[in-house]
């Protein structure tokens, strides 16, 4: 009902509109002005098109005063600092360009108004003009490029071999992420082993090498800060996206294909929080490639520290494995509480047989 | 030449009449439903984009609530909505499914179908001298086509599982898994099959502009002679021939995924519980046939913009285009670039950084011929005599927000910059700017200054300038502060901010832009009313040729016929903008004036 009224509501004000503007067109009619534009009209809409320029000038200066200040902090990686670099080169080049050609626009508009006795001058063409802005722009494009693919292939060369190996895998609405364990070897994997309750990323239990992996499930990645990382990124179902915002990276996590991204992290998120006067900065992971309903709340986060702190954390991390699996070899004193080791190996049992069916 | 004994074929083909003596009485539905006159099915096409572009809109006033006000509930989203907005909030399937829709609509039905639709049919025989299309009977088809097209996909919103929700762009493996969003079920069903259909037409428009272009021209009208708006109708015929095909292809490979078992685009995939028993397929392969058409399809927006943008700036400002030949080589340099630059949109999607460092390259240099097209049109107005006309300020706003718009595409084509900014509210602003908004003002432009044409009467200006200064204020307000989210990293199609640390700042700009969109819509509205009032009460046009025009279509009566001159179709004598002394007091000379003893053409 409101709908209803709301809409009639704005039928009216609209007719009323119209009759005025119309009434006012026709006034100007029976004066005899029998141009397209009045004299007066085209005169105001002049000052009002060059008054538009300056409110747009200073709308931009409003707009960044209050935008500016929610930027993201400085580069959290050494590539990010490429991508800042480069940022500003093709910012200054742009805004040369944008502030120059709407300059023009505006003031040619003011300028050459339709005045009395104002005699439009025939130009058609002039070849060397026309020369001109086109090796201005083409030369500066090609700096623009060629800095780019310096940068480009930079960021997508091969990891360093020293890298640390960190494996994100996308589903909906998660990430979750694999370490190789002490071997440093990622173990084999298989989708038609995945099973939500005890092996979310299809481990292939026969690969000994799969046995000690790692596997956080609550999407927290730990990398050592000033120490290269590989990402290693897979998807179970969907396409998602694996964005650093911080680090100024992103990579697509495929379903069936493997994609890699590596980055050199230089501030720790202890200092990072330093930084930002934040005492709660985490670095958030947002997944940014549509995927579903929960797209909007895909969340991981990466924690850079230092290698001692690393290493303390990863010691404490459990393998997959051994959390699922009674380890036949595991002294009696580390087993879990009782009470839920019973539940624990009747999931067990019950599992082997489905991968036994498989 | 043969353009007389076309005009007969055509006419006893379908058995009218009314070519020479207009006033003969034409039956209601052949006349207004299945016409086969060129300017009937443009008009046909103008109103049903104008419909589908107040439902595109309304649905983006609907999200941008959501978004700029998470907390809050609108009850009055229940009544259009119902069950998808319980309570006045909108669930994220529907929001997902809104924004699918919003983005479809509008790129396709509105600002392909509805844009190229209108005015090449409108103008192409009329600017060329033509009666009619090459074949009006093809053209009649090509609007039933988008029309049944547009039933299917407008049915497709009121299914239980609603219309598709994994974006316009529709990638799998979410789109061809029902298991994996509502709105991959028969929502998405009904989206490849309606965009089938909707491909049907614009091909069968597309070879009908070709040919009528190509074959059709009245005596001396060469190519050379003809307005730019011609020749940006023809590119934007030939890069959607040539790309739209292969989305057909995507979409029905996409299909028998769906429904076949194969796996064209599906491998290794755990859903729903179950590992289903798709191989060896590829989604990238998917993004490549579709930004295939995706990326020339943008072109295909933006070129008509461009070439009414180019007719409107100098007839309003009494000054040929400047570099005319320049304009037409740089329409020639978009199209052929615009068909090899689609990996730009998939630098970071996993394929080959080898193959991404071609595609900045290659995507780069299209900003050049984009350039030159803007340094033409500020130097068409410059010295001029600019009489601030509705169509002027539009085509004015146009190049200021083509500019705007065009340049951010310099930060995303450079792959290294992408790399950050893929995906974030910074391609929002980009593609709204450059080819939403600024393709809007080409066709608002385009309408104000054919509408004379059209109905025989004016559009009310106030109305007209009040539409145009809401809308250009607007605009800048909604897209100039998505680039500093953007830049933030801030991604894209999110229903909901407020659990993200990094982005939750940004909640009370979100609230300013949705504030500003519900102004901006209602001034949308005032245009639709415009539209429709001045229809039948607007002033009646009294000359031929109201704007002084040089161009063919000012030749034809007020309210021209089927055929389009009563008389023979005049000759071209001329090129299209000679706006200079005539010699009799008149500062311009049409195109079918004989030039005078010893004057040289331009
Ligand atoms: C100066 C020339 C241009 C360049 C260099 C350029 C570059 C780009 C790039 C690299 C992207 C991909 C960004 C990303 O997804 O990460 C993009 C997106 C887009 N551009 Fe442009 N662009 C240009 C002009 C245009 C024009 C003229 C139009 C429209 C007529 C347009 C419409 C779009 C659209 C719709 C998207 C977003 C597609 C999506 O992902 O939904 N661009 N542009
Ligand atoms: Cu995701
Ligand atoms: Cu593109």
């Amino acid at each position: 009902m409101s709908g209803l009224i709301l809409t009639a509501l704005v039928i009216l004000v609209f007719i009323v509109i119209y009759q005025i503007a119309r009434a006012s067109e026709y006034v100007n009619l029976i004066r005899g002005e029998e141009e397209t534009v009045s004299k007066k009209t085209n005169k105001a809409l002049a000052w009002v098109l060059l008054i538009i320029f300056f409110l747009g000038m200073w709308g931009i200066y409003e707009c960044h005063k209050h935008l500016a200040p929610l930027y993201l902090p400085e580069s959290a990686s050494e590539q990010g600092l490429q991508y800042e670099s480069m940022l500003m080169w093709t910012i200054i080049i742009t805004g040369i360009a944008f502030f120059g050609t709407q300059l023009f626009l505006f003031w040619f508009s003011f300028k050459y108004q339709a005045r009395e006795g104002r005699k439009p001058l025939f130009y058609s063409h002039n070849n060397k003009l026309e020369l001109i802005w086109t090796t201005i722009p083409a030369l500066t494009l090609m700096v623009l490029v060629a800095i780019g693919l310096k940068n480009w292939n930079n960021m997508t060369s091969k990891a360093p071999e020293d890298s640390l190996k960190v494996q994100v895998v996308g589903k909906q609405f998660n990430f979750i992420i694999r370490y190789p364990g002490k071997d440093g070897v990622f173990g084999k994997t298989n989708f038609r082993l995945i099973n939500d309750a005890n092996n979310v990323l299809g481990l292939d239990w026969n690969d000994p090498a799969a046995k000690d992996d790692i596997i956080i499930e609550n999407g927290e990645i730990h990398i050592i800060n000033e120490r290269n990382v590989q990402f290693v990124i897979n998807s179970r179902d969907v396409l998602h996206n694996l964005s650093l915002p911080h680090f100024r990276m992103k990579m697509d996590a495929v379903p069936g294909i493997t994609t890699t991204l590596w980055m050199t992290p230089r501030i720790s998120t202890a200092k990072m929080r330093e930084i930002t006067g934040n005492p709660d900065f985490v670095y958030e992971i947002p997944c940014s490639e549509m995927c579903g309903k929960g797209h909007y709340s895909m969340k991981g986060t990466v924690i850079v520290e230092t290698k001692a702190e690393f290493e303390k954390w990863l010691s404490e991390q459990k393998a997959y494995y051994s959390m699922h699996h009674e380890v036949a070899a595991a002294p009696k004193a580390d087993a879990p509480p009782a009470g839920a080791a019973p539940a624990d190996s009747a999931a067990v049992a019950k599992d082997t047989t489905t991968v036994a069916v498989k | 030449m043969s353009n007389d004994a076309t005009l007969v074929q055509a006419h006893d083909a379908h058995g009218h009449h009314d070519g020479h003596h207009e006033h003969h009485k034409q039956h209601f539905i052949t006349k207004y439903i299945f016409s086969q006159d060129h300017k009937m099915i443009g008009k046909q096409y103008l109103v049903t984009g104008i419909i589908w572009a107040i439902i595109g809109a309304l649905f983006s006033v609907f999200f941008r609530l959501q978004l700029g006000f998470p907390e809050s509930n609108f009850p009055i989203m229940e009544q259009f909505l119902g069950e998808w907005a319980k309570g006045g909030k909108l669930s994220p399937e529907f929001y997902y499914a809104m924004v699918t829709m919003h983005g479809t609509i509008l790129v396709f039905f509105v600002l392909t179908a509805g844009l190229s639709g209108t005015f090449s049919n409108f103008l192409i025989p009329l600017q060329i001298g033509a009666r009619d299309m090459a074949s009006p009977f093809m053209n009649m088809l090509s609007y039933w086509f988008f029309f049944i097209s547009s039933i299917i996909m407008f049915a497709s919103l009121f299914i239980s599982t609603g219309p598709a929700a994994g974006g316009w762009t529709t990638y799998p493996p979410l789109s061809a898994l029902k298991e994996a969003s509502l709105g991959s079920g028969l929502g998405m069903d009904l989206w490849l099959i309606s965009m089938t259909l909707f491909i049907v037409s614009q091909v069968l428009g597309g070879l009908n502009y070709v040919s009528t272009i190509l074959n059709m021209r009245t005596n001396g009208m060469k190519m050379t002679r003809m307005p730019l708006t011609m020749w940006s109708f023809f590119f934007t015929a030939v890069l959607g021939l040539l790309s739209f095909p292969v989305l057909v292809s995507a979409v029905v490979l996409l299909l028998f995924d769906r429904h076949m078992g194969t796996s064209f685009y599906l491998s290794e995939i755990f859903i729903g519980g179950k590992a289903l028993s798709h191989m060896g397929g590829s989604p990238i392969l998917y993004q490549h046939l579709f930004w295939f058409l995706g990326h020339p399809e943008v072109y295909i927006v933006m070129l008509p913009g461009m070439g009414m943008a180019s007719e409107i700036l100098s007839t309003h400002s009494r000054k040929p285009i400047f570099g005319y030949t320049a304009m037409i080589i740089s329409l020639i340099g978009i199209t052929a670039l615009a068909l090899i630059v689609w990996a730009h949109h998939m630098f970071v999607s996993g394929m080959s950084p080898f193959l991404g460092s071609v595609f900045v390259l290659l995507t780069l240099l299209i900003a050049i011929p984009s350039a030159i097209k803007v340094f033409n049109w500020l130097t068409t107005i410059w010295r001029g005599s600019i009489r601030f006309t509705v169509p002027m300020v539009f085509a004015i706003g146009f190049v200021s927000i083509f500019i705007s718009g065009g340049l951010t595409g310099i930060w995303l084509g450079n792959s290294a910059l992408d790399i950050h900014l893929h995906d974030t509210y910074f391609v929002v602003a980009h593609f709204h700017l450059v080819m939403g908004v600024s393709a809007f003002f080409g066709m608002f432009a385009g309408v104000y200054h054919w509408f004379p044409k059209m109905f025989g009467r004016f559009m009310n200006n106030t109305l007209g300038y009040i539409h145009f200064f809401i809308t250009f204020i607007g605009a800048y307000l909604i897209f100039w502060p998505m680039h500093y989210a953007g830049l933030a990293g801030m991604p894209r199609r999110y229903y909901d901010y407020t659990q993200w640390a990094t982005y939750a700042p940004y909640q009370s700009m979100n609230a300013f832009i949705s504030i500003v969109v519900v102004i901006t819509f209602f001034a949308q509205l005032l245009f639709v009313f415009n539209f429709f009032v001045s229809m039948f009460r607007g002033r009646k046009v009294t000359s031929t040729n109201p704007w002084g025009s040089t161009t063919l279509e000012w030749t034809t009566p007020v309210h021209p016929g089927h055929g389009n001159w009563e008389g023979p179709i005049p000759e071209v004598h001329r090129w299209p903008y000679d706006y200079r002394d005539d010699g009799n007091g008149k500062d311009f000379i049409p195109q079918n004036i004989p030039l005078r003893p010893g004057e040289e053409e331009h």
